[in-house]
């Protein structure tokens, strides 16, 4: 039993880095019906962005830096005015496949333009253990879980209690009637994109150093992020922030007692009996049918 | 398409038909395999545009069922099997499953339902994947043999490419016939408005489920195809970027159009081929292009044609309508 507390560590470390990627995934969905097929390849990218400043001969800190900056701008900014403004008006699937796409894309020009082997990435966080309750724990799983709680705080904090976050919610909500009432549906929804873009940034800073750099390492992240996003229910943060951890636990639980051959059909099978008996999520709020 | 002179769509037709069938011959074997790739591929998406382009059920799964028909193909015809068996075993367990797959569908709807065949799509993987006393695990299954059509070897590329046209034809013909017939209506009518065909009395339970089966059915069929054509399958082929990229085929073709899926397997199969020249490039280049195409057109290529041609009828006539107003004018 020594064993399940490590894995419990190790899972909710993980689980945060999939809730920070998750969260943003709901986000988009919320304030422009997108269905982000690109979400792990948004991951995968800023690692390289920021490997790229260090390769041009900037330090660790001011690469990071630049790094956030450069997503923000390319998956931010760039990722709404080029793709999704033009086609948010013609339904969630030609948007949704554009983006299939843009992950093909993201990738061949990491693999082109930088490298098709896994680059080292350094830790912004102190390696080493620390003894809990008489276990080893290491200390990067740790400060993942610290980085990515503060992430989520920030965020929810941001969206709850703050004036600007309100008319984020209203613009998601019901932008026709936030226009009325005077908010800018147009800004708050470019806020979201850039919220993602720098949630994706941090996730990137987070798990690199773990997994490395590598231009397919975004497929099997944003896989993850989008059973944690609808496990915890497509339409609220909360839901996303829960089913991350929830997933990421589940997957370390699996690699440890089911078949190494079938780890990835567990969240599988858990997502689709959410799916068929609980569709709005763990968390989430009963979406009205259309029909 | 209904803008075009009958017989010029015959012509147009005949032309087509005639140019695959006499151009390839000198193709070479790399040539030819890419064509007959695109037949299979065709009748891949042929059967995703049934159950998402005309029936509006979303599914992610199609590439799994053409790992189905591939595999029940492929371990058939090795233990000595006849091909048109092994197409006809293909035919029924991805319509049983596909069936099966159908259920959620009766649930939940739109991208809910894209997440449930995702996850089964994953799972199909694994079992490809993991249960090798069946599969072959990692390893695949070589030496797929090729079959023997009317005593004739199809062992070269030329004569299986015939075999994959034909069977595209078939295909072609069956699913015509198939969207015409009062069952590609009620399709229709459940993706337009599935209250209102309920309350016209057609039984969208059922409907949703054939559509489902129908749509894996012919996912079977390529799959069985696909099997003696690369005479070698494992699991990576058949893994979700399949199924995306089938959904691409058929978005980027146009859904709901009929010859859709044959300009989208063009595109997803063909272009990467043409772009080579370019080296590492050309899957950047094939990426951009399809960006652009939907940002161009949502609709897919077809959409392009029926916008131009809808906006011509328009034309002809307000034209139509000046001329006559203007002769009501004169005489009065």
């Amino acid at each position: 039993m020594s064993n399940l507390f490590d894995l419990l560590v190790a899972g909710l470390a993980t689980g945060a880095i999939y809730a920070l990627v998750a969260v943003g995934f709901t986000l988009l969905w919320q304030t422009s019906q997108t269905i982000n097929f690109a979400q792990g390849e948004f991951v995968m990218l800023p690692a390289f962005l920021m490997l790229a400043a260090m390769h041009a001969g900037a330090p660790f800190w001011l690469a990071i830096i630049l790094g956030i900056l450069l997503s923000m701008i390319l998956l931010g900014l760039a990722f709404k005015l080029l793709l999704v403004d033009p086609m948010m008006r013609h339904g969630v699937l030609p948007l949704a496949i554009a983006t299939m796409a843009l992950a093909i894309g993201l990738k061949e020009a990491v693999k082109q333009f930088f490298s098709a082997e896994a680059s080292p990435f350094p830790s912004i966080l102190p390696t080493g253990d620390v003894s809990i309750l008489g276990h080893a724990v290491a200390l990067q799983s740790i400060g993942v879980l610290v980085v990515a709680i503060f992430a989520v705080i920030g965020l929810t904090t941001l969206l709850n209690r703050t004036s600007l976050g309100h008319q984020m919610q209203a613009a998601a909500q019901n932008p026709t009637v936030a226009r009325i009432i005077g908010v800018p549906v147009e800004r708050m929804i470019l806020l979201t994109f850039l919220i993602n873009a720098f949630l994706v940034a941090l996730a990137s800073l987070l798990i690199t150093p773990i997994y490395l750099a590598k231009f397919s390492s975004g497929e099997v992240l944003g896989q993850a992020a989008f059973i944690a996003a609808i496990v915890g229910g497509f339409n609220q943060v909360r839901g996303a922030i829960a089913g991350g951890l929830l997933i990421g636990v589940l997957d370390n639980l699996a690699a440890a007692y089911v078949s190494t051959q079938y780890r990835a059909a567990v969240p599988m099978i858990f997502l689709i009996a959410v799916i068929l008996f609980r569709p709005q999520g763990l968390l989430g709020r009963a979406e009205e049918r259309t029909v | 398409m209904s803008g075009f002179a009958r017989p010029l769509k015959i012509a147009l037709g005949l032309a087509v038909i005639a140019a695959l069938i006499i151009v390839p011959m000198n193709f070479n074997r790399y040539g030819l395999f890419i064509l007959s790739q695109w037949a299979v591929m065709s009748i891949a998406a042929m059967g995703l545009n049934l159950t998402l382009g005309y029936a509006g059920q979303v599914s992610l799964a199609q590439g799994a069922f053409v790992g189905i028909g591939a595999y029940a193909s492929a371990i058939m015809t090795t233990h000595g099997w006849p091909l048109p068996a092994a197409i006809v075993v293909a035919i029924a367990l991805s319509f049983a499953v596909g069936w099966v797959l159908g259920y959620p569908a009766l649930r939940v709807q739109h991208h809910y339902l894209a997440f449930v065949t995702l996850a089964f799509s994953t799972l199909a993987f694994l079992v490809f994947r993991n249960e090798s006393w069946l599969t072959g695990g990692i390893y695949g299954i070589s030496n797929i043999p090729r079959p023997h059509v009317f005593g004739l070897a199809t062992n070269k590329p030329l004569p299986f490419y015939y075999v994959c046209l034909g069977s595209l034809a078939i295909v072609s013909v069956a699913v015509w016939w198939l969207i015409r017939s009062p069952w590609g209506r009620a399709f229709m009518a459940l993706r337009e408005n599935p209250l209102r065909a309920q309350s016209l009395g057609i039984d969208t339970r059922r409907y949703t489920l054939m559509a489902f089966a129908i749509g894996s059915a012919l996912g079977g069929v390529a799959g069985a195809l696909y099997a003696p054509l690369t005479q070698y399958i494992d699991p990576v082929p058949f893994n979700l970027s399949l199924s995306l990229d089938l959904l691409m085929m058929v978005i980027v073709g146009g859904a709901g159009f009929y010859f859709g899926p044959f300009l989208g397997a063009m595109i997803a199969v063909l272009l990467p081929e043409w772009l080579r020249f370019t080296e590492g490039y050309y899957l950047m280049l094939y990426a951009v292009a399809v960006m652009l195409l939907l940002i161009w057109s949502p609709t897919g290529i077809l959409g392009i044609l029926d916008r131009y041609l809808a906006e011509r009828r328009t034309k002809a006539a307000s034209a139509l309508r000046a001329v006559a107003k203007s002769r009501l004018e004169t005489a009065q």
